[in-house]
């Protein structure tokens, strides 16, 4: 098999976080529960997930960094833990539905009012849309890094200075870009960062977290269990505890936390490099094949590793079961959680085949796709 | 059970910051262990840490200068 779905989980994962995962189910207890030596195991693994997690993304330190299950939870913490009755919200049309949906309900709620940049037909914003989009009561940016359907990157530097400017909090949606671009909250002014494990952190599923700068006080979602002040009718106010009730997943974020070292010792630069490389050659391979149409803008290399095209007319899920049951390789067809980006692309009744590369593909395994779509384009 | 001695108990509002200064203190040699949080300090679970008294003004120093959030600090017979 040829795996080119990485933008959808990374399936081959180090070495290490194998055995991370491996040695935690095998040894660790809970993380705040006790201090007997099966349980410490997992506090200190848990405590140098949350090091190397702020350290990767220059976060405050690791008491700013909360984890849940996914990105699509951090994020529904941080818009529903931040923004108030009458708050205007602005956002993009390359959003994920991680992100418009739980805008959508509070814009339905009648809590927040909502404005929307839009993206061109090749999926790119105008960043003075940023400011033209302000009001009085605009109280914050919530915007994804990188497109899960063309790759392409928003600037978040750019709308970092408008959000400082306009006394903003900027909350970024890092699913697609944790791990392969360089992140710095204090630089890109970033309030609160949501990011998943299981995609370019090359974790296990079912982790994930948000980094939440130090001025900024997030409502939980969830109360409960805390491991402290057990006879406190209310739950501890104090960060990471504040947005973590319960039983974190010990054995997850162990994973999670090598995954993290892998990329801190390899370094972001040569894996977004090397990846880079193959969704490049990929592009140069198919982009002029008859009868196939490439999403998003590629006047610039500065994204991540997604092609996401169709051949002619043929309906986006028919040509990826093709490459699987004929070819052997996995990519992910239809409709990617981005209804908006679809409508600005002109690809929602058709979808797209979204081949996405990651630190462990070849140039063997980009060669085979190149060949496999020639002879389905013909 | 042992015969108790006196210790300095140092606490914590989260599990993170005691974790801190476990890291903190082992990368420096500081003296003391985690333990579970004494009922005399609170009725509630949670995790304390636990070193001799004489390791009082050492660690004081130690825990301001590395910026640990402590929250309590307790002489007590353990």
């Amino acid at each position: 098999m040829i795996y080119l779905d990485n933008a959808a989980t990374t399936l081959k994962k180090p070495d290490c976080v194998v055995q991370a995962v491996t040695h935690a189910l095998t040894s660790m207890g809970n993380s705040a529960r006790g201090t007997h030596d099966s349980a410490l195991q997992s506090a200190r693994s848990v405590f140098q997930a949350r090091s190397s997690i702020a350290k990767l993304f220059n976060a405050p330190g690791p008491e700013r960094v909360a984890f849940t299950k996914n990105s699509t939870e951090a994020l529904n913490l941080a818009i529903c833990g931040l923004f108030n009755q009458g708050d205007h919200v602005i956002t993009t049309d390359l959003e994920h539905n991680s992100v418009l949906r739980p805008l959508y309900r509070l814009e339905s709620e009648g809590i927040i009012t909502l404005s929307v940049v839009p993206a061109d037909k090749t999926g790119r914003v105008d960043y003075d849309d940023f400011t033209r989009l302000l009001c009085g009561q605009t109280r914050g940016i919530v915007c994804t890094h990188a497109s899960n359907l063309t790759g392409n990157t928003l600037d978040l530097h750019r709308i970092g200075q408008i959000a400082r400017a306009h006394n903003l909090f900027l909350v970024v949606d890092a699913s697609q870009s944790a791990g392969v671009l360089d992140i710095d909250m204090e630089q890109m002014g970033i309030s609160v960062l949501c990011f998943t494990g299981h995609k370019s952190l090359m974790g296990p599923q079912g982790t994930g977290g948000l980094c939440v700068a130090r001025d900024v006080d997030l409502r939980p979602l969830q109360v409960g269990g805390s491991g402290t002040e057990s006879f406190s009718p209310t739950h501890p106010t104090e960060m990471p505890t504040r947005l973590e009730a319960g039983t974190l997943n010990g054995h997850g974020i162990a994973g999670l936390g090598a995954g993290v070292d892998f990329i801190l010792e390899t370094g972001v630069e040569r894996i977004r490099r090397h990846e880079i490389a193959l969704a490049k050659r990929f592009y140069d391979g198919v982009t002029n094949l008859p009868g196939i149409t490439v999403y998003g803008d590629f006047s610039s290399w500065e994204r991540t590793a997604v092609v996401a095209l169709n051949i002619g007319d043929y309906d986006s899920g028919a040509v990826s079961d093709a490459l699987w049951e004929d070819y052997a390789i996995a990519t992910r067809p239809g409709a990617h959680c981005a209804p908006r980006l679809h409508n600005a692309l002109g690809t929602a009744e058709q979808g797209a085949v979204r081949f996405s590369f990651c630190w462990f593909n070849t140039e063997e395994e980009v060669d085979t796709a190149i060949s496999a779509l020639r002879e389905l384009a013909q | 059970m042992k015969e108790k001695k006196s210790k300095l108990i140092v606490t914590f509002h989260t599990v993170t910051a005691a974790m801190a200064m476990e890291s903190a203190c082992t990368a420096a040699g500081m003296p003391g262990r985690l333990i579970p949080l004494p009922r005399e300090i609170s009725a509630g679970c949670g995790m304390a840490w636990s070193a001799p008294v004489e390791a009082r003004a050492q660690l004081e120093a130690f825990v301001k200068d590395r910026a640990i959030p402590a929250k309590g600090w307790y002489e007590l017979q353990l």
